[in-house]
């Protein structure tokens, strides 16, 4: 039947069927994932343990690292805004040394997962950690990427991010306050002074 | 502020039109037969005093007996509003005439209406999921699901 419209803009369709393949790359992922990545609990080793050959450069390498963490711009829900606003001038993140966000994976080391993480997101989730160079570090903010929060028994959301990401900080909250967030932070660089070149 | 029109008024002049197209009207919108739904949206688009040319939010809802989908319409020109429903009682192949010739609007909200309550909007050129992936089963927003 003909419809008199006054935009008369027919929508355009891509020919490309990508949802397929999207569709089936998720389906992968979530079969793959069903139980949790173990935490990194290789920092836990008593200090004996270490090699005294680099226990000299782990300290430096540490140093450098511990103190330039370069966070990946990236949000995914409401915790984001504590990000955001952690990143602001009000609790200002600078204070720290590491207020430059990276847009790109590949200049990031510190992915915080800020926020429910679906299934549907979780390819992309995954696909960002996977292009961030070595070492990283995952910090997992907030009670849904913590463990799912309120929607773990959902039917689209991953209950909790280490079903496909090793974490190595979880923040509580929900949201967290800025200042949790910082406190995880700074708890991440405990765990980095204590790391050793040699498990990385 | 936006005037909502009475509700009989409407399907008064609805059923002017097209006789049999309105089943009821309450206080809550007009419901329609979803065979004659894109007349009667037709109509109201069209018509002089209505001129319904925004289609502010389109959804549906699962109440076990039926699934309704419900059409939330306002008229730029004139400043008004109303509610249109329409019914399919069939849960295994639910279908409605897609509206999205006269409001391009409903592509989207189409889509993810099919997605969660599984009806198939019959005319839509791109009837697939949106928010759920592609080989997701089910439709997750009906009352039996899970």
């Amino acid at each position: 039947m003909e419809i008199e419209n006054e935009l008369n803009i027919s929508p355009v369709y891509s020919p490309m069927e990508l949802d397929l393949d999207e569709g089936r790359r998720i389906e992968v992922l979530k079969a793959k994932s069903q139980e949790p990545i173990p935490d990194p609990d290789g920092w836990l080793e008593e200090e004996l343990q270490r090699s005294v050959l680099v226990t000299t450069l782990d300290a430096a390498l540490n140093w450098g690292r511990q103190w330039s963490c370069w966070p990946m711009f990236f949000g995914l829900a409401c915790c984001s805004f504590e990000m955001i606003a952690g990143a602001a001038l009000r609790f200002d993140i600078s204070r720290f040394g590491m207020e430059i966000m990276r847009a790109s994976p590949r200049q990031a080391d510190l992915l915080m997962v800020t926020g429910t993480v679906t299934w549907k997101m979780a390819a992309a989730v995954k696909m960002i950690y996977d292009q961030m160079a070595e070492p990283k570090w995952v910090l997992a903010m907030g009670s849904c990427a913590t463990s799912g929060g309120p929607f773990a028994d959902s039917y689209s959301v991953v209950p909790g991010v280490n079903r496909i990401l090793p974490v190595d900080v979880y923040v509580p909250g929900c949201p967290p306050r800025p200042e949790s967030l910082y406190y995880g932070i700074l708890m991440l660089r405990e765990k980095i002074a204590k790391d050793s070149i040699k498990r990385s | 502020m936006t005037k909502p029109l009475i509700a009989k008024e409407v399907a008064e002049k609805i059923g002017g039109q097209l006789p049999e197209a309105v089943v009821e009207c309450n206080e809550s919108g007009v419901l329609v037969k979803s065979d004659s739904l894109l007349q009667a949206c037709q109509f109201l688009y069209q018509t002089d005093g209505l001129n319904f040319d925004y289609l502010v939010n389109l959804t549906g809802v699962d109440y076990l007996d039926y699934i309704e989908v419900v059409y939330h319409l306002v008229s730029m020109r004139h400043n008004h509003s109303i509610v249109i429903k329409t019914r399919c009682y069939d849960r295994e192949q639910p279908s409605v005439p897609s509206v999205i010739d006269i409001w391009h609007g409903a592509d989207y909200q189409e889509r993810e209406v099919y997605d969660l309550l599984g009806i198939r909007f019959e005319g839509h050129p791109n009837m697939k999921r949106i928010f759920m992936w592609e080989g997701f089963e089910g439709y997750p927003l009906r009352r039996d699901y899970l």
